[in-house]
């Protein structure tokens, strides 16, 4: 056994009561029930941990503390015209209009699945795209996934079930055109990752092998192992390489966007960092795909997130005049890994509960239907907490037990190594066996669910910018069911794709460079009284000797 | 499992005190390293921390990946931030799905010694050898199985005397296999063609003009499909 001493107590209780519980089942919590969950113990109902924004088109609206701050801040460049401490500019004072660095028809910022889905489609449409991302092509998001894609693909389903399903997730919050669009697109998404190579699980006879996640009334999550998301990025990224016609710039962030006199969007500056130079794209249309902002640690909490996830598209769009939805509800995924510590915060999968295992307190007892939607499983974690009906860790992290074995006993042995070969992977680089041992879990900060407004073809309030995937808004609401993203990024980065290249030839002449809007937003920032001392966007979070922090260990 | 105390490291050549309950990649940032290069997902799924150590006595390089693994006392370590790697260029939507495309497009394939140097190599204990062995006998759905766990990390590649790039091969032979070799869907075709067709627009459009108290209703009665 690889838990310590003082964990044995509960291990053996959770163990006694197995037999027991493999009967049970849990009953589903009421619809008052879970507004009554939620609204004790999910961390988007702390008052004090929000701020309302004082500046920009969503002033007066709250968001995480953590995430306003960079939302008010002053862009990064410096003042035009300065020559920035330390000698040689590395941003030109002006910017050459004749002589833009690079000039592109489309150019797509970030990498991820969002990012390259556009980027496929834009070329199929003959626009010349460019892709600038802030670590490797593919570090991203995407690259996690791992339970699963949602489909309405099945006899006994339709777009319409599918539908439903996701606006009572989204507590019939969400912008119904693009529900609409993201339902009524899933087969063709699936069916189009699948001509370009992407092996999802079937059966012999060729039919989807599908599962249920959290939240939804079919069968109707597409997996691959539990690499989905791995498998999806891995073959769009391939598709990308393959495309000469797409330039790729890796380790080239976008640090800020470029607009014309009217206020529409141009092209951006980008800043490299491996060399630490500046450089200037011009373009017809931007598309943002920069995906979430776990990395922002709201409220403390450990994140399943990639490294490059600190919300930039949010902060570049807003400043360029953007508006924002949903900012003020962030999902944290139920089961984040909450021991050993070396893998604090990293995602369980839902796949874990959609294929047998329970949620169990260190009484070993139930206290939820694994299968509730995140918000409400992850609020009833942390009463469970609450109650003190926990595991406190050795790293002082409060936990609750996952059953894993469960699964082996009621589907056969090999089925955990079978099901769940990057989880096993990863626990038994500890010493952990999760076929026979359960997995202490605690909610990780997981999923920004609102974003910058769209319509269904990925356009928004400023002219020239399109944003599509998790930096996006309104398609789930106040909360995102599981395998709704991965769809969401494969959809609407093909709207994205398919919408801009329609722009860009409509586009004609060369678009005017100017940043007329940071001007603007500084003039605005002094008249508000507000600081210039934080600086936007973040672009990587700051662990440097920072290790010690629970929350900032991962 | 729980921290005990500090331990002593070598980031390229030089030392460090660290705690021991940190992985290498949380060792280099307490260390105070600010990484750009050598991290990505921090959570093993991605393959861009791959970095070499040995042990204090031992003569052997060991590899593994660093957000992955736990530090140990005295580890002398370096990254290996960018490993450069052929790929061939090709355009799937051609290819006719046949095991010799594979080897036309890696043709290095073929110079392989089988000395398992790669599967020793791999922090997915993937059979490297078992499906560079079935590239080169033509089983593409064998190899697509085999390497299905991959990450990409290129660890395999680094150490391979015959200086194959494995990985991008295998990603061919997936690719193939998911869009040619792998049964049809028909379920899934058929779904494809009724939405072209326009099949599910009304029932939706019933549905958007619904009430939030009418959808929240249909929700909550809406029938639920026994799970397996
Ligand atoms: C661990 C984990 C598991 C998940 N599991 C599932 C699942 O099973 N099913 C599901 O549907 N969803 C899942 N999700 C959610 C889903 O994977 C993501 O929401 C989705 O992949 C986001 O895709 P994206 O393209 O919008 O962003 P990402 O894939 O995150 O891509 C964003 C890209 O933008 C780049 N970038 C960021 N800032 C800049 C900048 N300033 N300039 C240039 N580039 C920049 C990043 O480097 C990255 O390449 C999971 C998420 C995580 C973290
Ligand atoms: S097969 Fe090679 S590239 Fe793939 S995970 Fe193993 S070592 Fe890394
Ligand atoms: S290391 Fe290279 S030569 Fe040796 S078995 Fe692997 S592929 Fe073949
Ligand atoms: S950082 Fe992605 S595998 Fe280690």
């Amino acid at each position: 056994m690889s838990y310590p001493s003082n964990m044995q107590d509960s291990l053996n209780a959770v163990v006694a009561g197995r037999e027991r519980r493999m009967s049970e089942t849990f009953p589903r919590a009421t619809a008052d029930a879970k507004e009554a969950l939620l609204r004790g113990f999910h961390p988007d109902f702390l008052a004090d941990t929000f701020a309302a924004l004082r500046i920009g088109p969503n002033s007066g609206d709250r968001t995480p503390r953590e995430l306003a701050l960079l939302l008010e801040a002053d862009s990064t460049l410096p003042k035009m015209g300065t020559v920035p401490p330390g000698g040689q500019s590395p941003f030109p004072p002006t910017i050459n209009q004749s002589k833009p660095d690079y000039t592109c028809d489309i150019l797509i910022i970030g990498g991820g699945g969002a990012g390259c889905s556009a980027a496929i489609m834009a070329d199929n449409a003959g626009a010349k795209v460019m892709i600038a991302t802030k670590l490797r092509l593919g570090d991203a998001n995407t690259m996690m996934a791992q339970g699963g894609i949602q489909a309405a693909d099945k006899d006994n389903d339709s777009p319409a079930i599918h539908y439903v399903d996701v606006m009572g997730g989204g507590h019939f919050a969400n912008t119904p055109d693009l529900v609409e669009a993201l339902v009524s697109d899933a087969p063709e998404a699936i069916g189009w990752l699948e001509d370009l190579g992407a092996m999802f699980d079937k059966n012999a006879d060729g039919s989807m092998k599908t599962i249920h996640g959290g939240g939804t009334s079919r069968r109707r999550m597409h997996t691959a192992r539990d690499y989905t998301g791995a498998e999806i990025m891995r073959t769009l990224r391939d598709e990308v390489r393959s495309r000469s016609d797409i330039t790729l710039l890796e380790f080239s962030p976008a640090v800020e966007l470029l607009t014309d006199d009217k206020g529409e969007v141009t092209g951006a500056i980008l800043q490299n960092l491996n060399l630490n130079r500046y450089s200037v794209v011009r373009a017809k249309v931007v598309i943002i795909a920069t995906g979430g902002s776990g990395r922002l640690h709201y409220q403390g909490f450990p994140t399943s997130n990639h490294y490059g996830a600190t919300g930039d598209g949010l902060v570049l769009a807003y400043r360029a005049g953007a508006h924002l939805a949903f900012i003020d509800t962030m999902q944290y995924h139920p089961t984040g890994a909450a021991y050993p510590q070396q893998i604090l915060g990293l995602l369980v999968t839902e796949k874990v509960r959609s294929i047998g295992a329970q949620l169990v307190n260190s009484e070993g007892n139930q206290f939820i239907f694994p299968l509730e939607t995140r918000d409400v499983v992850a609020s009833a974690i942390i009463r469970e907490c609450s109650l003190n009906k926990c595991i406190t860790t050795p790293t002082a992290v409060q936990a609750v037990w996952l059953d894993t074995p469960m699964i082996e006993i009621r589907r056969g042995a090999g089925t955990v190594k079978r099901e769940l070969p990057a989880m096993v992977r990863q626990f038994g680089r500890h010493g952990i066996d999760i076929a026979k041992e359960p997995m202490l879990v605690y909610p990780t900060l997981h999923y920004q669910n609102g974003g910058v407004e769209i319509a269904a073809d990925c356009a928004t309030n400023v002219p020239g910018l399109l944003v599509a995937g998790e930096a996006s808004g309104g398609v789930h609401g106040r909360n995102r069911l599981m395998g709704n993203s991965l769809l969401d990024v494969v959809v609407f980065g093909r709207r994205a794709g398919v919408a801009a290249a329609k722009v860009a030839k409509e586009r004609t002449g060369d678009p005017q460079l100017g940043l007329t809007h940071v001007e603007r937003w500084r003039k605005e920032l002094a008249a508000k009284g507000l600081g210039s001392e934080v600086k936007s966007p973040l672009l990587l979070p700051d662990y440097t000797r920072k290790s010690r922090c629970p929350a900032l260990d991962h | 499992m729980a921290e005990t105390g500090l331990v002593d490291i070598h980031i390229m050549g030089e030392r460090h005190r660290v705690p021991d309950s940190l992985t290498i990649l949380q060792a280099f940032e307490h260390a105070g390293y600010k990484l750009v290069r050598g991290v990505g997902c921090r959570g093993g799924f991605c393959g861009a921390c791959a970095t070499v150590y040995r042990l204090p006595g031992d003569y052997h390089l060991k590899f593994a990946l660093a957000c992955q693994t736990r530090v140990e006392p005295d580890m002398q370590l370096t990254m290996i931030p960018f490993y450069p790697a052929n790929r061939s260029s090709y355009r799937l939507s051609e290819l006719k799905g046949e095991a010799k495309e594979v080897l036309d497009l890696y043709h290095e394939m073929l110079r392989c010694y089988g000395c398992n140097t790669c599967t020793k190599s791999c922090p997915q204990d993937i059979d490297v050898l078992g499906y560079v062995a079935a590239i080169v006998r033509g089983d593409l759905a064998a190899a697509a199985d085999i390497s299905f766990d991959c990450i990409m990390c290129g660890l395999c590649v680094s150490r391979c005397p015959a200086e194959l790039v494995k990985h991008n091969a295998a990603l061919l032979c997936r690719r193939i296999y998911g869009r040619k070799l792998a049964p049809k869907s028909e379920h899934l075709a058929r779904r494809r063609d009724e939405v072209k067709a326009g099949k599910f627009n009304s029932d939706i459009a019933v549905l958007k003009k619904q009430s939030k108290d009418e959808l929240k209703k249909r929700y909550a009665e809406r029938d639920i499909e026994p799970g397996e």
